[in-house]
Parts: structure tokens; sequence; C-alpha cells
């Protein structure tokens, strides 16, 4: 107790700093193991594959190396679920992080991702000949930057975390090394990325400025004691760090990008991206609007309704007249961007619990989108044209069925998950009174209903035109074991969240912000 | 003015000395020496060559690697002074810190290593 009050003397009478200790922070290791967990993995997985002498076995040992670390990372949840679910959140390294229920619910789905990417991938770079295990060590880095961001609790650290998320992302997104739409979609990427971020970190200085503070439990607790009369700096601050956020969930007037890098990258990586990277953004866009700026609702929720409405209706229409599946997927995930932004402009409890279903159900059903996609894409990666998909049905019954499940969930056909995750938030919108966002978003799922039954009519109906002969035999598609157990998961769960919802519910319902 | 700018002041005076003594040699010398250009006082004379083709010329790049790594552990030092300088201060607590953080850079190292970036091709 006097030893306390004598280093704080200390500290603060310079003549006498040698002799004291800084006082050192204390590390909760338990809240942040999942992202220490992801990080170290990374670091030995490249150490050994580089390390090694015969290249042989590195592929498969990256694959599983990368799956074990991230199963690791999902084991050390239960524990952090079981103390968040019995107390309030903790705040990890001087109120840096805070773990929560909600930081948990997306490690699940970051590691979720990372582990049906992953297993997708492994089939993608043996295919396509890619060489070192640099792939998969992104890839838990890329996660490890989304769980820092989903529990950040200082702007810094958000963007922090999504920097680490993002500059492996654009690498990822050019990790095809002989396939120039992949560099193509990499430099897009980056350029366009790297302004945001820009914009981003100068929304979190003039919110500084504004607040005196970079906090956002202080941010809040300061809003919440001060009346900001001339709120210029807050209000830049706010639309700054909206712009920047906005821009990694894809939502519309920012989603120029997503087309050319959904489309450019390789399949699997796109499948990620549209998993993992949006759910972090979101994660971040919630956490920012939710508890540091909430008493400042009314000044985001209309900017929040205009982004959610442009995104669900530009991306919808836009999706229409694609003629390229990787394309197409890409403007139905700005789409859908627009759909769980509905949950967000609710600001309500069941608002956020939608918008966390609808992240969970549309990363499955993303991640297994993506991995059919892989596999018609065929040797190259490039034949991904809505031509391709005719006759699916006959060469790959397993491959036809399933993407049938992912387009329905998709359009939002009850029995899939999909269904679920567009009625949890139309209902939260319906809670706060906005039944224009509703009406807009039923009527946009009828639009996007169109495009994703065109594809399985094509898959089903759709007869091979050139070929005129009658003969029976079929080419059948032929695809590795993982990709399969992939497809199957994805599969399952989507259908399984379609029938019983009710735990996914109850883990987005405890998934509280505190 | 206040006290600091004022010390200031000398380099300033200093400052416009040096000026006007250059300046002053310069335009003395110009103005009193023999002035007579020719062509051939332009070319290169006995230490060069004359030039061939243009300027804007491919030239081999395999110093960037190099050059990253080096960045790299530039920046190592930025945040390696400080840390030395008050070692004292953050105890065992910054030594296991700072190790950490060598010791990721020094995989860095490794992997660059592995991959070939140090050997000259």
């Amino acid at each position: 107790m006097s030893l306390l009050a004598q280093a704080a003397d200390g500290a603060a009478d310079t003549s006498a700093a040698l002799a004291t200790k800084l006082a050192t922070p204390k590390v909760d290791w338990i809240a942040i193991s999942p992202a220490v967990v992801l990080i170290a993995g990374a670091l030995v997985l490249i150490v050994i594959a580089s390390l090694a002498k015969h290249t042989r076995w590195v592929r498969g040992f990256s694959t599983w190396f990368t799956v074990g670390t991230a199963l690791t990372a999902g084991a050390f949840t239960f524990p952090l679920w079981d103390r968040v679910n019995h107390a309030r959140g903790t705040s990890v390294l001087v109120d840096a992080l805070h773990v929560d229920g909600f930081s948990v619910f997306f490690t699940v789905v970051a590691v979720g991702a990372v582990i049906m990417a992953t297993l997708v991938l492994d089939g993608y770079v043996l295919r396509e000949g890619l060489d070192g295990p640099e792939v998969f060590v992104l890839m838990l880095l890329s996660a490890s930057g989304g769980v820092v961001m989903a529990s950040a609790n200082d702007l810094i650290v958000l963007f922090l975390g999504l920097e680490i998320l993002s500059i492996s992302l654009y690498v990822l997104a050019g990790s095809h090394l002989r396939r120039a739409e992949s560099q193509e979609a990499a430099l897009k990427y980056f350029v366009l990325g790297g302004f945001s971020s820009a914009v981003f970190l100068y929304g979190i200085a003039l919110t500084y400025g504004a607040t005196g503070s970079t906090n956002l439990t202080e941010i809040a607790s300061y809003l919440a004691a001060n009346i900001v009369f001339s709120n210029g700096l807050l209000l830049a601050g706010l639309s700054l760090m909206l712009v920047g956020l906005g821009f990694k969930v894809a939502a519309v007037p920012f989603h120029m990008w997503t087309p050319d890098v959904y489309q450019g990258s390789p399949s699997p990586v796109t499948g990620f991206m549209a998993a993992a990277a949006k759910a972090a953004g979101f994660s971040a866009l919630l956490r920012v609007m939710l508890t540091g700026l909430a008493t400042q609702r009314l000044d985001w929720q209309p900017i929040v309704w205009v982004l959610s409405v442009a995104s669900m209706l530009l991306g919808a229409v836009l999706a229409v007249v694609q003629t390229d599946v990787k394309r197409m997927l890409a403007y139905s995930s700005i789409s859908h961007a627009g759909f769980i932004l509905i949950g967000l402009q609710a600001a309500n409890a069941s608002g956020l619990s939608g918008a966390l279903v609808y992240l969970f159900a549309y990363a499955v059903v993303v991640l297994g989108t993506f991995a059919v996609v892989t596999v018609v894409g065929g040797r190259g990666d490039s034949s991904h044209s809505l031509d391709q998909y005719n006759g699916l049905a006959r060469r790959s019954p397993f491959l036809a069925v399933a993407l049938t499940v992912f387009l329905l969930a998709q359009a939002g056909i009850p029995a899939t998950s999909g269904f679920i995750s567009k009625f949890g938030v139309i209902r939260a919108a319906a809670d706060a009174h906005s039944y224009a966002i509703a009406i807009i978003a039923m009527l946009v799922s009828v639009v996007g209903a169109f495009f994703y039954l065109r594809v399985i009519l094509r898959m089903w109906a759709g007869g091979d035109d050139h070929d005129d002969s009658s003969d029976t035999v079929v080419a059948q598609i032929r695809m590795p074991i993982a990709t399969q157990v992939t497809i199957a998961i994805a599969f399952a769960l989507t259908i399984a969240i379609g029938i019983a919802p009710q735990m996914l519910i109850d883990f987005a319902d405890r998934a509280l912000l505190r | 003015m206040s006290d600091y700018l004022r010390s200031y002041l000398t380099v300033i005076f200093l400052a416009g000395a040096a000026f006007v003594l250059v300046g002053g040699t310069l335009s003395l010398s110009r103005l009193v020496r023999p002035k007579n250009p020719s062509a051939s006082k332009l070319v290169a004379y006995e230490s060069g060559v004359d030039p061939v083709g243009t300027g804007w010329s491919q030239s081999q790049i395999r110093y960037y690697l190099y050059a990253l790594l080096f960045v790299m552990f530039d920046v190592e030092a930025v945040f390696l002074f400080p840390w030395a300088l008050r070692l004292e201060l953050f105890g065992v607590f910054g030594l296991i810190e700072m190790g950490v953080f060598v010791f990721i850079l020094l995989l860095g190292l490794v992997y660059a290593w592995r991959k070939g970036v140090l050997r000259w091709v």
C-alpha cells in the first residue's frame, strides 16, 4: 500500500524516477488469448514453413496447423464466454480493449471464417500451383486484426486492428501471382483501402478534438455529461469515421472497390473477405456508434438510414445486370451490408441482436457460396460467367444442391438462415418505428430473389446449348475432400439455423455491448 | 518579443551575414571576371565520355528488398533507443516486452533469409 504511494510520488519526482519502477498494467491473458493464439500461430507457422528443407509436406502441414490454431483460439472463447456471461465485460490493458459478449461473438465468427476459408484454400493452392504458407499466415493475422477490432475500446486500438486486418487482406487479394486480375484487385483494394483508413484516422483525430479522448467509454461519459453546442468538429469526426467504416463494410457510396476486388481476388479469399472483413467492419461500426457515440444517435441515425437504403437498392439493382457470378455476389454483398445497417439504424437491443444474427448467418452462407464458386471456377480461377452454371446439377448434384440452398438463403427464403436474419433486422426496424426502411427492405428482397433464382434456374434447367449430343455421360466435377467438408458444414449450418434458430438468437441476444 | 525568440536573433544575424558574404563575393567575381563562352567548353573533358542514349533507361532494383529490411531494422532502432535510455524504469516487464518485439523482428529476418532475400542475385 505504502509502496504504491511511494511509486506514485517517485514517478512525479523526476530526480527519483530512476530508482522507481514504472507502474506496468496487469495483463489479463485469458481475455486476450484468442488474438494472442492467432498471432503466435501465424509466427510459428511462417518460421517452421520457411525453415523446412523439404517443401512437399509444407502445404498440408500449413493447412492443418492453421485450422488447429483457429480451433485453439476458438476453444479459448469458451472460458471467456462463461466469464462475460456471468459478469459484465472486462476492460483489459488499461481500458484499451473491452472483452464482452459482443467481442466473443465476433471472435467466433472470425475463427470460423478462418477455418472454412483455409479448408477451401488448401485445395485451391494445390490446383493453382501457388507456393508457400504465406496465404495461411496472412489469413491468421487478418483474423487476429478482426478480433482486436471487435474488442477495441479505444479508437486508436480500433484503427490498429483495422490496419492489421486490411493490410493482410490487401496481400491476400493479390496472392494469386499468375493472375493479372488478382494483382489488379490487390492494387485497387490497397489504394482505396489506404485512402479510407486515412479518412477514418482523420475522423478519430477530429473526435478526439471534440471530446478530449480516444477512449470510447470516456467519449461516451463526456458526451453524456456535456452538451456540445458548436458540434461541427464532432459531427465531422463522426461522419469521417462513418465513411472509413462504410468503406470496409462496402456500404453504398463507398462500395466502388467491391465488384473489382471480389472478382479479382482468389475465390476462397473473396469468401473470407466477405465473411470476416465485413463482420469486423460491422463490429467496429456497431461498437463505435452504439457505445461511444450513442448519445449522438439523432445525428447518425439519418446518415445510416440513407447508407442502408442506398446499399440495399443499388446492390440489388446492379446485381441483376451482372453476367459474372463473382461480381453478382459482390453486389449482393453490398445489398446485404444495407440489410445489416438496418439493425444499426434501429439502434435498439433487437437491432443489435438482429445485426449479429445476420452477420453470423451471412458469413456461413457466403463462405459456402464462394467454396462452390472456387470449384466451378476451375483451373486458373477464371470461369465465373453465368454460363458456367448451366446444367451444373448434372455435372455435380452435390454442388448444385448446396449452391441452391446458399442462394435461397441469401434471397431470404424460409427454412434457411437467410430468412431468420432478414426477419431479425426488419423486426428491429419495426420495433424502432422506422416502417419506411422495413418496407423498402422487404421490396428489395423481392428484387434480390430474381438474380438468385436466375442462377438456380440455370443450374437445374439450363441445358448445354453447345452440347447437342444426347449422351448421358456428363463429365463430373471433382473436388478435394476438404472443400466438400466445408461446403457440407456451411450447408448443414444454413439449414440448421433456418430450422432451429433459437440457439444462434440466444447467443446473439447475450452478446451484448457492456 | 519573447525571450525564446530573442535568443534566435543571433542566428538570424549570422544567417544574414552568411547570405551577404557569399552573395557579395559571387556577384563581385561575376563583375570582374572575363566572359567568353564557346561550345567546346560544355563537352565532357578528360574525366568523362560523351553520353549515349537517353537518361530514362532501366536499371537493376535488386536493392529494394535490402531497403525494405533496412527500414524494418531502422524503425526498430527508433523504439530501442528510448527504451534503452530508461531501462531501469521499465524493469523486467520492459525487458521481456522488448525481447518479444525484437524476437518477432528476428523471425522476420529468418523468413527473409530462408526466402533467399539476403542472397545477391
